[in-house]
């Protein structure tokens, strides 16, 4: 069993010419800190990740029907020593907010969630960017650590730096994907 | 799949707990769900394997499995209301698929939110909790006809090869103790009790 607050050693990751993606370098850091359990609900932006993870056996992989189970999922599996972290999108977070204020935050569980944005930046349907807008509130009002990621050359080390805080404070991080960082989704009919 | 919930004896959540408790003999974990699931799963007597669910109403069985995949040797016994249960209907089939063998649903079925006031649940006329979960994907799901059949099923479920469920029709008795609401020791005792913390 892997100890919960045991800290995998950062590796340099020389890819060297090609370009990395968003994806390719969330995949890389999970895996670097021995995140292997990743339950999600499905987003357009988040495919490229979700297809790695499917791919790759060190992670087991696998949707669910709501966002709140997932989040039980990854509290089970780390109390039980195997670090997990959830997908998900804007509108899903939007459904969180008891199990964060009941179960993650009182029990102090280093929940990490990756939130790809959408509702900003081109958004095309109003219900979406409505929901955008109850997030961060949200995260504010519980006091919870999140940041948002628009930059390639910051998320290895956003991601990275996030993870260990996470688990050595035990306490729940959002990071939230920009369509900045991912191209988000855009009207196309 | 035995779905004759109308045959079964009503039988009582706190007495069938202390049975499931009585037959675990290997560290087993036990989640116990909000309110009167866990209640009387702390009075049934506190083991260093037992989780007791503050809130998140519904998500016994998923943290169970995230237990169990976890920790694959080890048996998990999740605990849940029937009221929290339709609550998360979809992690059903989300356990169906992953078919962890070591994980064992045990749905406390009164037809009431006892705890809000005895309000029926939605299903409590018209829904039948192990129907629902075979036509989910869990096969190995029945109700229990009386004690004694209870406990059959939960030594079945001890050493099955897929995930089981048992149904219990239970009285509208209210738990029996009340769990000290400490969440964070309630935590750390549980990861201690798993093997995965060492104390300070």
């Amino acid at each position: 069993m892997a100890a919960a607050e045991g800290n995998a050693a950062p590796q340099s990751s020389n890819h060297a010419a090609q370009p990395r993606s968003w994806h390719g370098i969330v995949l890389e850091t999970l895996k670097r800190n021995d995140v292997r359990i990743i339950p999600y609900v499905p987003d357009r932006v988040l495919t490229g990740l979700i297809k790695g993870l499917h791919a790759d056996p060190f992670f087991t992989t696998f949707p669910t029907a709501r966002e709140e189970e997932a989040v039980g999922i990854v509290s089970g599996a780390w109390m039980g020593g195997v670090r997990g972290a959830v997908l998900m999108q804007t509108s899903g977070f939007a459904t969180l907010a008891n199990v964060l204020a009941s179960l993650a935050i009182p029990y102090q569980i280093p929940l990490i969630m990756f939130v790809s944005e959408r509702g900003t930046l081109g958004e095309f349907n109003y219900g979406q960017s409505l929901v955008c807008r109850t997030m961060r509130p949200v995260l504010d009002s519980l006091a919870m650590e999140h940041h948002t990621i628009t930059r390639l050359d910051e998320l290895e080390f956003i991601v990275d730096r996030s993870i260990k805080q996470a688990v050595t404070t035990q306490a729940p991080v959002a990071l939230i994907l920009s369509p900045l960082l991912t191209g988000g989704k855009v009207f196309d009919k | 799949m035995d779905t004759a919930m109308r045959n079964t004896k009503v039988m009582n959540r706190f007495d069938l707990t202390s049975r499931l408790l009585a037959k675990l003999q290997n560290e087993e974990a036990v989640i116990g769900g909000i309110g009167n699931t866990n209640f009387d799963l702390w009075a049934a007597g506190h083991r260093p394997q037992n989780f007791y669910m503050l809130g998140s109403m519904g998500l016994a069985f998923p943290i169970a499995l995230g237990v169990a995949l976890a920790q694959p040797e080890r048996r998990v016994f999740a605990l849940e209301g029937d009221g929290s249960l339709l609550m998360q209907l979809g992690s059903l089939t989300t356990i169906a698929t992953l078919a962890p063998a070591n994980l064992t649903m045990v749905v406390m079925d009164n037809g009431i939110y006892q705890i809000t006031g005895a309000q029926p649940t939605p299903a409590a006329e018209v829904g039948d909790i192990v129907a629902i979960a075979a036509a989910s994907g869990l096969p190995n799901s029945a109700w229990a006809h009386d004690e004694e059949d209870f406990e059959r099923l939960v030594e079945e479920a001890l050493s099955a090869t897929g995930p089981t469920l048992i149904g219990v029709r239970i009285d509208d008795k209210p738990g029996v103790g009340t769990t000290r609401r400490d969440p964070v020791q309630i935590r750390e005792r549980f990861m201690l009790g798993l093997g995965v913390r060492e104390p300070l």
